[in-house]
């Protein structure tokens, strides 16, 4: 069913379908619509989810991992500062391996305070244990909810997941997108029977017991597998995915990588923007492409390497601001993943679309100048810079 | 189902359970947490009346009472905080230094 939706709105709409048991609900601007919305589905008798009202995102998460752990299948949504003060409860979702599935609408993160877009509230969430999937527009902020219950669900990761997608750039902009039947959702998603859970009366439960050091270790060692074991899950509900909606996923997207010698890799929205600059860049001879990175957890290191091997000059842009001095977390991660290839490209990492930051083609057709200079003259410059900010100095 | 029981501190972490999840109660019984103890209450039951006060204090049941009386500490059990001391009304409980059980 083809309709038009704003990413928001495209979300409720799989929540909807999707007719969890249970959702912990708290505004924040670019997600408080999606509870809204779902909130008319509750008021309206569409679904017979627990809608709960609660005082903060500390409580949201809260009445998620309480749910998930009595067996309930939980949703969630939030954006910047209130994934920030749910932070503590990620890890404990994470670490009770409960399949929460969580909408976040990225946001900058205060301070200063600024409501508009850029990854740095789920990337400093990117070591919770959390599953995370970007997306690059509306379609696939609504086909990476539907993927994300089955995925974390699954008894050999059981993690919970968050997809992201870019606030108000994918959030608040409507495009026309592509529905499931409601029916084909819940064949999708099948029924949640978790092996063991809070009500289940047969065999009283205790879940997040305080764990000594004799086991802490090992527990965490669990997960780390369960993260591990996720990559193939990701992928195999992908293909469940393309069989029923005819699109088609991986762990990350490759354009024009075929025969590329300069590349970018980058996250979200800011795809389309590359590869319209990309197209043109083609038309004039520069061989140029994009890797965008789908799932940053867990992170397609040896996918990546396999991508960018035989590319001669390689730009990472991250839209968050790591404050490590040594580049963004995407660039330490490609940066890591590139280690272990013979050949490898020159790589520069620019951060860019902080708090709201547009970027345009005329600014990738830039970043594309600079690293054709590089492939020419081996010379990367400064390895880590920043793109968009007014500045004495010319920029890129 | 993998049981507390068969669980211990040298159990390899293939064989523990997703995040340490508990899957029957009272299992407290097998696990040895006395020996966090660092003061040890002292039961002395020729000045003890039975007057049950010690009992619902105590934070870890660490009180056994049988037939309306209660019994010697749980020293597997007992954490050497002292409250039973502190509320028992008659010279019936001292607290001395050490974790050994009297």
């Amino acid at each position: 069913m083809s309709i038009r939706l704003s990413g928001n709105e495209a979300v409720a709409y799989a929540m909807k379908q999707i007719n969890p048991d249970v959702m912990g609900a708290f505004p924040i601007t670019p997600s408080t619509e999606i509870p809204e919305y779902f909130a008319n589905y509750v008021a309206d008798g569409e679904v017979n989810t627990e809608f709960v009202t609660v005082e903060s995102e500390h409580s949201s998460m809260s009445v998620c991992i309480a749910a998930e752990a009595a067996g309930a299948r939980s949703v969630c949504a939030t954006s910047s500062c209130g994934l920030a003060l749910m932070y503590e409860l990620l890890y404990v979702a994470a670490s009770c391996r409960l399949p929460i599935a969580l909408a976040c609408v990225n946001r900058a993160l205060s301070g200063p305070i600024n409501i508009n877009n850029d990854h740095s509230d789920s990337m400093g969430a990117r070591d919770s244990g959390w599953i995370q999937i970007y997306a690059e527009n509306n379609q696939e902020a609504y086909d990476n909810f539907l993927m994300a219950r089955p995925i974390g669900e699954h008894p050999s990761v059981r993690l919970p997941v968050m997809t992201c997608m870019d606030g108000f750039i994918t959030s608040h902009a409507v495009e026309n997108i592509e529905l499931l039947e409601t029916e084909a959702v819940r064949k999708f998603i099948g029924e949640y029977n978790p092996e063991n859970y809070l009500l289940k009366k047969e065999n009283p439960l205790a879940v997040g017991p305080y764990d000594v050091s004799p086991y802490y270790m090992e527990h965490k060692v669990l997960e780390a597998e369960a993260m591990k074991a996720a990559k193939a899950r990701i992928l195999e509900v992908a293909a469940e995915f393309a069989r029923v909606s005819g699109r088609h996923y991986g762990l990350l997207d490759e354009y024009r990588m075929e025969d590329a010698e300069l590349a970018l890799v980058l996250i979200g929205s800011s795809a389309g923007t590359a590869k319209a600059a990309i197209d043109q860049l083609r038309e004039h001879g520069v061989k140029a492409g994009l890797v965008k990175i789908r799932v940053f957890r867990p992170f397609p290191g040896e996918e990546l390497a396999r991508a960018l091997t035989g590319s001669r000059a390689v730009a990472v842009m991250d839209k968050s601001e790591g404050f490590s001095a040594n580049g963004g977390p995407l660039f330490a991660e490609t940066r890591s993943a590139l280690y272990d290839v013979k050949e490898r490209p020159y790589l520069i990492n620019i951060v860019y679309g902080l708090g709201g930051r547009d970027i345009k083609t005329g600014d990738i057709e830039k970043v594309f100048e600079r690293l054709a200079d590089i492939a020419v003259t081996g010379a990367t410059g400064p390895v880590y810079t920043h793109m968009g900010q007014r500045s004495k100095e010319d920029m890129v | 189902m993998i049981y507390a029981k068969d669980i211990n501190e040298r159990t390899p972490w293939q064989d523990l359970t997703p995040g340490g999840e508990i899957y029957e109660p009272g299992t407290a019984r097998d696990f040895d947490t006395g020996t966090w103890r660092t003061n040890t209450p002292v039961f002395h039951e020729e000045a003890c009346k039975h007057c049950m006060l010690c009992v619902p204090f105590c934070p870890d049941s660490a009180i056994p009472v049988k037939d309306g009386k209660r019994l010697d500490f749980d020293y597997m059990h007992c954490k050497g905080c002292g409250i039973c001391e502190n509320v028992c009304p008659f010279p019936a409980i001292t607290m001395v230094t050490g974790g050994a059980a009297r």
